[in-house]
């Protein structure tokens, strides 16, 4: 659990960061939302206290942040950044024992964790380990990047657009990837970014910044409903209301019974991509299947229409 | 079959054509400070070999015209350096009469422009042939063990440069050692210095400005300057420093020399840190900082590494330009190589200027090579370990 208790950074007259105050649950993900300047990444960069605030506490499991020195409060957090931030000069086997041996890890819980973590990112050991950053494409670097994040086994994890670097089909399956490790280690995530859609489709709670504030914090359901002010309506898009709703669910949600013909959509999509896929192929309904390739049963136009229309 | 023409090989072959066949080879004194009498390549070599050397010129000059492969491009510079080499020396003992120990024999502007064409030859085809930094430094090193062998077998000692250091031998390596101690020590002085106020200015922004200004003045000084304005300041130290004198320091020699060079040193090592440090990946930067290194592992770990090969490039000029300057440190006292040419001035003996200029000139040569080889060793992106 990290409690945010009217924190304010100010640089000189400019307040960047003014008196929040949130509460973040474990083990879930929470997403902070933004235009550039709106304070979102100083806010996050509180937590690990790469910015030290002006006044106010941050506590992270009920103890205040400021009670170890930074730098090892920062190898306990989790830290992933867009373009990844790898060292060029290191291997990926190296870049992800970063922190382990920071924290002085025996050399073969090292070498073990780095073999976990790769193949679990689906990098071969063998063949990535030995390999430059220069050497990867970017969503294997990006991929790498997280790995490095998690290699201490952090409880927190904090992400500051770590897709913004992305195209848009890698980006999609590593949001795919990132939900699967979340729940695979039950990690606290809380991600900075400025895109609405990533928002919607990563987060269990978005908080809506603007001008150093906290707009609204609230589920993502919740947020569709009640926009607490226009410009988390702008920002959510009146327009987009229905397909922000569709981006919350994965179709395994919204399956049913029975067969379909066409190509399976797998359970991990989002509805949205499913309604995408439906309209496209001109087809009433689309086989779902796991991730194992079991089919699931059938997704429906009638029961995504009747899942995008406006809660009660 | 089309004959296609290289550009550089026409300034070459105009070089072999004028350096050959129009300009004298080598030059003859009766004694060492004469005037010389100028010698053709046909009177400077014995009859046949004479003819043998401009014939095979004249081949030459037709295949360095023409776009040939550059591996034998390569070959025929090394060769014909190597023929030029060994007939200088032969020429010397050819036009020495016997029994005669005042005449000097040393080589002219002939020798020195056939010599340069083919030199120009080897470089443009070692450029084009992009050899790794180990080759290079091999063959630097098997061109210095060719010159060894040469000097050691004696085909030289007829021409009066050796005359000179013959007279010389132990002075020369004196002053040899004292060279490259200046050139090296100040060095090691100014990159021990150099290094941590390079890394203060990145991490001190104010400090920056003023340091690398201040650095920047030094170097516009003369150096000839420079050396009169320590004479000053260190004969004071010297003089009311207890023990300042006892470790040799002093108005002039050593001292003010070595206080010159580590001065002017200073300005590369500590630029090209600041510019290396700053061209640290930001996100690199910030994600050490992210994931808990402290700033001493993130300055070990992360900057300097990525840093290296630019404050290499900073030493590389540094080396460079003070195994040059240290020849001027002979004008103040503090010996080196300088002494000969300063000496060889005073008596308007030519030969003694060459024996203190030409190993200034080879040292500097070989100290680029290695340190090119070794920035590029640096700089080039490691690539799968496996």
């Amino acid at each position: 659990m990290i409690e945010i208790d009217n924190i304010t950074k100010r640089y000189g007259d400019n307040t960047v960061v003014d008196n929040v105050s949130m509460t973040i649950a474990p083990r879930t993900v929470t997403v902070i939302v933004g235009t550039s300047g709106s304070g979102k990444t100083t806010l996050m960069r509180m937590i690990n206290r790469l910015v030290e605030p002006t006044s106010g506490a941050i506590r992270i499991d009920g103890e205040d942040n400021r009670g170890i020195p930074g730098y090892e409060l920062r190898r306990r957090i989790g830290y992933a950044i867009q373009g990844h931030g790898l060292f060029p000069h290191r291997t990926v086997a190296e870049n992800i024992a970063t922190v382990p041996g920071l924290l002085g890890w025996e050399k073969s819980r090292i070498e073990a964790k780095v073999k976990e973590l790769l193949s679990l990112f689906q990098l071969d050991p063998a063949a990535f380990g030995p390999r430059y950053p220069h050497e990867l494409s970017g969503g294997q670097q990006q991929r790498v990047g997280v790995a490095r994040a998690l290699a201490a086994e952090p409880n927190i994890l904090l992400m500051d657009e770590p897709f913004g670097a992305l195209d848009p089909v890698i980006r999609a399956k590593a949001q795919e990837d990132l939900l699967a490790i979340q729940k695979h280690f039950g990690t606290t995530i809380v991600l900075v970014t400025h895109d609405m859609e990533e928002a919607f489709h990563l987060a269990d709670k978005i908080a809506v910044m603007d001008k150093g504030r906290i707009v609204q914090y609230a589920a993502p359901e919740d947020m569709l409903v009640n926009p607490a002010t226009d410009f988390v309506e702008t920002l959510i898009g009146v327009g987009e209301r229905p397909f922000r709703l569709l981006s919350i669910g994965t179709v395994g949600e919204a399956a049913e019974a029975g067969t379909a013909e066409g190509e399976p959509l797998a359970a991990a999509t989002s509805q949205r991509d499913a309604l995408s896929s439906l309209l496209w192929s001109g087809r009433e309904a689309l086989p779902v299947v796991g991730a194992d390739g079991v089919p699931l049963g059938r997704v429906t136009l009638a029961s995504l229409a009747r899942r995008a229309a406006r809660p009660r | 079959m089309r004959f296609r023409i290289d550009k550089l090989g026409v300034v070459i072959a105009a070089l072999l054509a004028y350096g050959a066949f129009l300009a004298p080879f080598a030059n003859f004194r009766a004694n060492r400070i004469v005037p010389g009498e100028p010698r053709a390549i046909l009177d400077a070599l014995p009859a046949g070999l004479g003819t043998a050397l401009l014939i095979f010129i004249a081949i030459a000059l037709v295949f360095v015209v023409l776009k040939t492969p550059t591996l034998l491009r390569l070959l025929l510079g090394l060769a014909a350096l190597s023929v030029l080499a060994i007939l200088i020396g032969l020429s010397a003992s050819h036009l020495t009469p016997p029994e005669n120990t005042y005449a000097r024999v040393s080589p002219a502007s002939g020798f020195w422009l056939t010599s340069f064409a083919f030199a120009l030859l080897t470089a443009d085809a070692l450029a084009r042939l992009r050899l790794s930094p180990f080759a290079r430094v091999t063959l630097l090193a098997a061109a210095a063990a060719a010159v060894a062998a040469l000097l050691m077998s004696g085909a030289w000692d007829g021409l009066s440069i050796l005359k000179e250091y013959g007279s010389r031998a132990e002075t020369f390596w004196l002053e040899a050692g004292r060279h490259v101690l200046l050139a090296l020590g100040s060095l090691v002085a100014a990159t021990l210095v150099g290094l941590p106020l390079g890394i203060l200015c990145h991490r001190v922004e104010t400090l920056r400005a003023g340091v690398l200004n201040v650095l920047n003045i030094i170097q516009t000084i003369p150096s000839i300057a420079l050396f009169g304005l320590l004479i000053a300041p260190l004969g004071w130290i010297a003089l009311n420093v207890p023990g300042a004198a006892a470790i040799g320091i002093r108005g002039i020699g050593v001292a003010p020399a070595f206080v010159a060079l580590f001065l002017y040193s200073l300005l590369p090592v500590v630029a090209n840190t600041v510019v290396g440090l700053a061209g640290v990946p930001r996100d690199a930067n910030d994600a050490a900082r992210g994931i808990g290194m402290t700033d001493r592992q993130r300055l070990f770990g992360v900057e300097l590494p990525l840093a290296f090969p630019v404050i290499l490039t900073g030493i590389r000029i540094v080396l460079v330009q003070n195994i040059g300057l240290a020849t001027i440190a002979a004008l103040i006292g503090g010996g080196g190589f300088g002494v000969f040419v300063f000496q060889g001035i005073g008596q308007t003996a030519m030969d003694l200027v060459l024996l203190g200029a030409v190993p200034t000139v080879a040292l500097a040569f070989a100290a680029a090579t290695v340190l090119d080889a070794a920035t590029e060793l640096s700089n080039s992106k490691p690539s799968r370990a496996a």
